[in-house]
């Protein structure tokens, strides 16, 4: 049937099943077809820190939404289309998330007694009690249909379910009119070499999902969106994990430092030392570390001799890294720390997001202990501001922090491929021989940066480490005025960072009723708020802070600009403390949410618009 | 062999020297200083290519005597650093110069696993049984029942022997030493250098100030040592005392110290040291082997060679994975796999 065709600005499909069930590939694969299909998507992975939760129970949920539209697609979307539910448990762990009216596709299999009652459900009618009658409910015997589809397949029977994921593939590709071929193509290259009977029963359920949609009279392309009106340029996809990887590895190539990353693997940043695993072709090595102190010990090591170091942690680690991070603030040595941010505190909600390690990045150590924190603000802009961070921990020597979170870490949208020819040059201050002897501490003029005295180089012979030392010889000095000197120096080394970044920009007008302040991976949903206010006429405009440490010029004139201010931050305040802190005759009001999930759009412009009608 | 012809004046900074008199490091440093020319020579390395890497305590102030490159870094991590700096650049000699507290205590973890993986890095491990710096707390390695700051009714705990554990987290070279014994020190140095992997000297250091003579029982002077250490060499007879008389034997699964000419005993039944042989078990015998019932095993117990050393097979990856891989820049990364156009 094609009636009810009609053209949406954008989608939002929600896959969820069992954390067995294989609804990661589907939604990536999904949102794959959806992209090379000339949409722009954004994606979002919800899945528990348990591999293999209790089957049917809502603790076992996992979760993929993809947003794609034909505009530009800034975050994952609220609340979905469509939702997938391929069990009891599923549907009532998603029914927060659903738009009125949307369309459930359920696992009619799955219904039954048991699976209801251990999905928690008090009746025996899960969809009236989560009252679901009024919405589009089709409820299709995915698994029945799975096995029957794979009737003649060489498969065992355990096998042949694993695919039921693919039917319902299958379902979503057909209503959103979108072809099978991609989801052939990847089958066939993730499995056909290695098991061409898993490719086969793969693809012969996606289509079986495909036909059934067909004949049952679902509306074909019920929720077609036309291409978007992306800039011209090659895409692919990114996540934000992959994005900071690929960031690292670009500045190693503009810097002419070979990479090292020392790592100890913690949800959500471990995906970074993977990829970078992957890369020995371009000359990356990874040291996977007995712990997190060992990741950040062997980077420094490393650093000490002329690598691009990086480590990768998240917030638990961050802690266990402080220590050698004042070694490395000490030894004003070259260093990139990515603190890819999860809820906390202790072991918190490991696969769960939130921006409370501000505060920690920013003052976490022993003594004076300044470092520059970078914050990237999407997935595929980690790519570009990892690179920073390895530019500034290179020409500056100093440690860097870049702070992301798990929200972008797991999302992955489209982005167009830079050319590497447009990327800056990177020049390390690499300490050459000269007369006399060399002084490790003898600083630039600008930047206030020492030279990097790589071993392997005569002439270049020193001794350093985190005893204090002589402003210029570097040998142990616990002279007072001379501890004063370096206090001083390490500080305004890091301040002067603030000459090598740009001023700080606001999306929207430059003055107004409400200037909305954020910070990092909120960066989406942030924009999306401010920009569906301002086509409404709201006076809002949106500051989103990348460089925390040091702030960009021209803040505090842009503050000044506007009636009220919002710091909005997915912790308890930690970025407006710090803004009081720095502008302590400005005020900012604050909206703060700590649940482990990113904000939604809808709240953020319910938030703005109180404040402006206050 | 190269020659460089650098001598002991090469590798000694301009910094005061600021240990304890009568401190054993002072003979530890000057071994080490006059065992680094041979070790230039012998394995090719100029002089700036040595590094040495401390963590903290009274040990760890080594680096700053030494006029090498030099990092003295945070309490128990220099193994690690160490490991960062030789998987960057395998062609740096570097050496670690730590304590016992240092890294069989607060370091325990990153000098376990730097054997494990035998990165190819030199351990001086200095061993005087007590923590120094800190003014005479017990460590890992003070005997059970030793008064000290910290146990004022005496210790309650058992000892590491840095050898058995060394030797359990599969170290392919250990060696032992006295301060005194420069010679047998520089010695051992050159040999832990040679070595391929992971080499730890230990050190027995006497600390005068908090735990004096905690070594003296078998090192006091020359004739002490003579009778209650032995100074094992791979291919010779486990002989000692002043006129070699006493050796070692294997009684079952023990050893037994002998006199030859006694209870029968003669030469022939007196062990060949091997420290060659890939087995631990006797290795780690000899490490154990504890005054007063036994000599203290100095000199090189194991040297074993093992074709996996972590920094060159991290490097060796690295040089095969891009002999094979299509992608020669970020450029074609970027433009590897999935991607489309919007014209």
């Amino acid at each position: 049937m094609e009636q009810n065709t009609t053209l949406l600005q954008d989608v939002v499909i929600r896959f969820s099943g069992d954390s067995g069930d294989g609804m990661q590939l589907t939604g990536t694969l999904f949102s794959e077809t959806s992209a090379l299909g000339g949409n722009a998507i954004s994606t979002f992975p919800d899945y528990p820190a348990e591999i293999r939760a209790p089957q049917g129970t809502v603790a076992g949920v996992s979760g993929f939404q993809v947003h794609f539209g034909s505009h530009d697609v800034h975050n994952p979307g609220d609340k979905c289309d469509v939702l997938v539910a391929m069990n009891p448990a599923a549907m009532r762990a998603n029914r927060p998330f659903l738009k009125p009216n949307a369309t459930v596709i359920i696992d009619a299999d799955t219904l039954s007694p048991e699976h209801i009652a251990k999905a928690g459900f008090a009746t025996d009618d899960p969809i009236k009690e989560l009252g679901l009658q009024e919405y589009n409910i089709i409820l299709a015997r995915i698994t029945t249909m799975t096995r029957e589809a794979l009737a003649e397949s060489s498969l065992d029977a355990k096998a042949r379910l694993k695919c039921k994921n693919m039917f319902a593939l299958g379902i979503t590709l057909y209503i959103t009119g979108k072809s099978t071929a991609h989801a052939h193509e990847y089958i066939d290259a993730k499995f056909g070499r290695k098991s061409p009977d898993v490719a086969e029963a793969n693809k012969q359920v996606v289509e079986a999902g495909y036909n059934y949609a067909a004949n049952n009279h679902l509306t074909h392309a019920a929720y077609t969106v036309e291409p978007s009106g992306l800039e011209r340029g090659v895409y692919r996809t990114i996540n934000g994990n992959v994005a900071t990887a690929w960031g690292f590895m670009a500045a190693s190539e503009k810097s002419g430092r070979p990479l090292f990353c020392g790592s100890y693997p913690i949800t959500p940043a471990t995906v970074i030392l993977e990829e970078l695993a992957k890369h020995k072709e371009l000359g990356v090595k990874t040291v996977q570390a007995e712990d997190e102190i060992a990741g950040i010990c062997t980077a420094i090591g490393a650093s000490y001799a002329g690598s691009l170091a990086v480590t990768t942690t998240s917030g638990p680690g961050l802690s266990l890294k402080s220590e050698a991070l004042g070694l490395a603030v000490m030894a004003e040595l070259p260093l990139v720390v990515v603190d890819v941010q999860r809820g906390g505190p202790s072991t918190g909600l490991p696969t769960k997001t939130e921006q409370s390690d501000l505060m920690q990045a920013l003052y976490g150590r022993n003594g004076e202990c300044p470092v520059p924190v970078i914050a990237a603000s999407s997935p595929s802009d980690c790519f570009h501001y990892a690179f920073e961070a390895a530019r500034i921990a290179m020409e500056h020597m100093t440690p860097v922090i870049l702070l992301t979170d798990g929200f972008i870490a797991n999302s992955s949208e489209a982005w167009r491929i830079p050319k590497m020819a447009s990327l800056p040059e990177i020049h390390p201050p690499l300490a050459v021989r000269g007369d006399g002897d060399f002084m490790p501490y003898e600083r630039d003029a600008k930047t206030l940066a020492r030279r990097w005295a790589v071993p392997g180089n005569a002439g270049l012979e020193h001794r350093i480490g985190g005893l204090e030392k002589n402003h210029l010889t570097g040998n142990i000095s616990y002279e007072p005025a001379n501890h004063e000197e370096m206090v001083r120096t390490r500080a305004a080394k890091v301040a002067a960072v603030q000459e090598d970044i740009p001023t700080q920009s606001v999306m929207g007008d430059e003055s107004g009723d409400l200037l909305v302040v954020g910070w990092g991976g909120t960066f989406g949903h942030l924009r999306s708020a401010v920009e569906q206010l301002r086509e409404e006429g709201k006076s809002v405009s949106l500051c989103h802070l990348n460089y925390i440490n040091p702030l960009p010029k021209g803040l505090s004139e842009i503050f000044k600009r506007f009636s009220r201010i919002v710091v909005c931050e997915l912790n308890k305040g930690q970025a407006a403390a710090y803004l009081r802190g720095v502008f302590p005759q400005m005020d900012f009001l604050q909206y703060n949410k700590c649940q482990g999930q990113p904000f939604s759009v809808e709240e953020l412009k319910r938030v703005f618009n109180q404040i402006m009608s206050e | 062999m190269a020659e460089y012809k650098y001598t002991a004046a090469d590798f000694k900074s301009d910094q005061q020297v600021k240990w304890c008199p009568g401190c054993g490091d002072h003979a530890l440093l000057n071994a080490v200083q006059r065992a680094m020319p041979e070790v230039a020579d012998a394995l090719d390395v100029p002089h700036e290519r040595f590094v040495f890497v401390s963590g903290i305590g009274c040990s760890s102030r080594f680096i700053y005597y030494m006029r090498t490159f030099g990092f003295h870094t945070i309490h128990g991590r220099a193994a690690a650093i160490a490991t960062g700096i030789k998987v960057a650049n395998p062609d740096l000699s570097v050496w670690v110069c730590t304590g016992d507290g240092d890294s069989l205590a607060i370091g325990g973890n990153h000098f376990i696993h730097a054997v494990r993986r035998n990165v190819d890095l030199n351990i001086i491990l200095f061993n005087n049984e007590i923590y120094g710096l800190t003014k005479g707390q017990y460590s890992p390695t003070t005997k059970l029942g030793t008064i000290t700051k910290t146990s004022p009714y005496g210790t309650v705990e058992h000892p590491f022997n840095p050898g058995e554990l060394a030797i359990g987290a599969k170290a392919t070279f250990f060696a032992r030493t006295v301060d005194a014994e420069v010679g047998l020190t520089k010695e051992l140095l050159v040999a832990a250098a040679k070595h391929r992997g992971t080499s730890i000297v230990e050190t027995l250091v006497n600390c005068m100030i908090f735990n004096n003579k905690t070594h003296a029982g078998f090192a006091a002077d020359k004739a002490t040592r003579a009778e209650h250490t032995i100074t094992l060499r791979h291919g010779e007879k486990m002989l000692f005392g002043a006129d070699l008389r006493r050796g070692l034997v294997l009684e079952g699964l023990q050893l037994k110290v002998v006199t030859i000419g006694e209870d029968g005993y003669t030469e022939e039944d007196v062990l060949t040291h091997d420290a060659h042989c890939e087995d631990t078990t006797l290795h780690r015998m000899l490490a154990a082997m504890k005054y007063p019932d036994f000599p203290v095993a100095l000199g090189v117990i194991r040297d074993v060679s093992e074709p996996c050393i972590y920094d060159r097979a991290v490097a060796e990856q690295v040089e095969q994975v891009r002999s094979q891989s299509k992608i020669r820049s970020m450029d074609d990364l970027l433009m590897s796999g999935e991607t489309w156009s919007i014209e």
